[in-house]
């Protein structure tokens, strides 16, 4: 840049140009930043709280208070719980499910084998490729007719014979039937997460200091009572840290729900992004839509809060 | 007795792996063989799967790469990357460098307000957001695109270039003035080619970010012509009700292996984000 003029007068000792000035160029530096913020998120989300106390539409955006008339509204429609429920379930079920396995497939990462970077990239795919593209894979694969997993069940004979455990029909139809619908949506959910936690939970367990564990090994400690004692207490803040990250992303996911099942069979896998999308989008009708989404807000300050304490935890350690 | 067991160990970890590896990355596996079968070999419930029971064919390919707009939704999601790598660029690295240099208690909480703000999701804001651009004129317009996309790469990239700035020692910028350049060029001059890792990773992230996004362009898009990889290829190849799943596969497949191996390479650091961090 052009700072060479006054890199002279600093030589010179006359610390005056903007460029030399830290408190002015701090400032001058972040404003951007904290405009753009301000801006696009904080004028958007005032704006949230704002439409879901009106009754704009799409056709009439104009903002004319109505209180809480839409909160209580979406209370009390029925798809609405069922979508605030289904959020919930899902998030906390995939989750708990992920937190599981990324622990088993971190501790399997840690050691050295051949081929690593091969089975790194392959179980990573979920979180690198983009998300609905994945997705369709998943949608192709749970196909009503062609899907594989239904061709290998009948293949091994249980399904599509009259006295087959799955029954005589030669699908299970996955997204059409609400319990196996349901099932897709969260093992769709759990294939996308486990990567990222896995790599969270890895890097919680490759900063454990080695001497520790060799110590304990040494006092004739079993392996089980080393983790008990030691990996698990040592790692349990950033385990939390993996689990915050993954509640937040499903919690607010749209895409799994939108491009297997568009929150069918009757709305039994709707979740509160995509019924948000349906009313508010689709629907048209802002106002409802608005309210509607920020009921994911109580929930994703919390986990804000919770990630916070986390982080202030492990400094500490 | 404790070979066999090592042994035994070894192989139940070889296991354990390609059990994850083969749930990883099967629909991946499976847009593949999608991409290379006949229509007549896809479609018959009865054929094995797995397998190609006929001969494989560039049917779908071509029809991807001729008979669809694909390599448009290509070009726009490439357009939208750049822009939004630029602007992430400009807002990120002087805002990093300000809280990683300068703060005192206040920087610290600023710092983790704004990455704070990565966790308003767009579920909540694409409401407001797309009155906000229709409003601007900005309907089915890249750039409402390129206008959004900043919400989540600028909080995260500031948030990550920040630790990176903090790993260099303040020392050599003070060398560096004492040579005579300023501060601000000492910055530019001195701090910034030492982190040049740091802003590859946040190049990286904003492309891969916006390439994956959906919701808005969802939401802002509808024009077939104005559409990125990430919504084209799931409600474009679509004939009325029917799926052309090989073309389909074939789109999801080219879109998603590229960007997959660049983005591995980078997700360590990008995780380091996450820890916020506490794990050094």
């Amino acid at each position: 840049m052009s700072g060479q003029p006054v890199s002279n007068l600093a030589v010179d000792g006359a610390r005056g140009g903007l460029l030399d000035r830290e408190g002015a160029l701090a400032k001058l530096m972040i404003a951007p930043a904290i405009l753009y913020i301000v801006a696009m998120i904080g004028v958007p989300f005032v704006l949230a709280v704002l439409y879901s106390l009106s009754d704009a539409t799409t056709g009439d955006p104009s903002l004319n208070f109505v209180g809480l008339r839409n909160f209580t509204a979406a209370l009390e429609d029925p798809v609405f719980r069922l979508s605030l429920w289904n959020t919930v379930f899902f998030t906390l079920a995939s989750q708990c499910i992920v937190v599981l396995l990324s622990r088993l497939l971190a501790t399997a990462l840690l050691k050295t084998f051949r081929g690593k970077w091969l089975v790194r990239f392959l179980i990573m795919l979920p979180w690198t490729a983009p998300i609905s593209l994945g997705t369709i894979g998943w949608l192709w694969m749970l196909d009503s007719i062609f899907s594989p997993i239904d061709w290998v069940l009948r293949y091994v004979g249980l399904l599509g014979a009259p006295d087959a455990l799955l029954g005589a029909g030669t699908n299970l139809y996955y997204l059409g039937i609400p319990g196996l619908a349901i099932s897709s949506i969260i093992l769709v959910d759990v294939w996308r997460i486990l990567p990222l936690a896995t790599v969270i939970q890895l890097a919680g367990l490759s900063s454990i200091p080695k001497d520790l564990l060799e110590a304990a090994e040494v006092d004739g400690a079993s392996p089980w009572r080393r983790t008990l004692m030691i990996t698990i207490p040592l790692t349990l803040p950033i385990t939390s840290i993996a689990f915050l990250f993954g509640v937040v992303f499903t919690f607010t996911d749209l895409v799994v729900v939108y491009v297997l099942t568009r929150g069918g069979p009757v709305h039994m896998t709707q979740v509160l992004s995509s019924w948000t999308f349906f009313k508010g989008i689709e629907g048209g009708d802002l106002a409802q839509g608005a309210a509607i989404s920020l009921f994911m807000f109580p929930v994703l300050a919390a986990v804000a809060i919770l990630i916070l304490r986390m982080a202030r935890r492990t400094e500490v350690v | 007795m404790t070979n066999v067991r090592k042994l035994a160990g070894r192989g139940g970890l070889y296991a354990l792996l390609g059990a994850f590896a083969f749930f990883g990355a099967f629909p991946f596996y499976w847009m593949v063989i999608a991409t290379f079968k006949t229509d007549h070999d896809l479609f018959s419930p009865l054929n094995n799967p797995f397998l190609f029971n006929e001969p494989p064919t560039l049917d779908h390919l071509k029809n991807l790469l001729f008979e669809t707009h694909f390599h448009t939704y290509l070009t726009n999601t490439l357009w939208v990357g750049l822009a939004v790598v630029v602007i992430t660029l400009v807002v990120a690295v002087p805002a990093a460098y300000s809280l990683a240099r300068w703060a005192r208690g206040w920087g610290e909480m600023l710092g983790i307000g704004i990455f704070l703000t990565y966790l308003v999701p767009p579920t909540i804001l694409f409401i407001p957001l797309s009155r906000f651009t229709s409003s601007l004129g900005l309907q089915e317009s890249l750039w409402s695109l390129i206008l959004v996309y900043p919400t989540f790469t600028i909080p995260f990239c500031t948030w990550l270039l920040m630790g990176f700035f903090k790993t260099i020692p303040k020392d050599i910028e003070e060398q560096a003035m004492i040579d005579g350049l300023s501060r601000f060029g000492a910055m530019w001059k001195v701090v910034l080619p030492l982190s040049i890792s740091g802003v590859l990773t946040v190049v990286v992230f904003a492309f891969t970010l916006s390439m994956h996004e959906f919701i808005y362009a969802l939401t802002f898009i509808s024009v077939s012509m104005k559409k990125t990889v990430s919504i084209g290829v799931p409600t474009e190849l679509v004939r009325g009700d029917v799926f052309q799943w090989g073309s389909l596969m074939a789109g999801a497949l080219i879109a998603s292996l590229p960007v997959a191996v660049v983005y591995t390479f980078f997700l360590d650091r990008f995780v380091a984000g996450f820890t916020m961090g506490a794990v050094k």
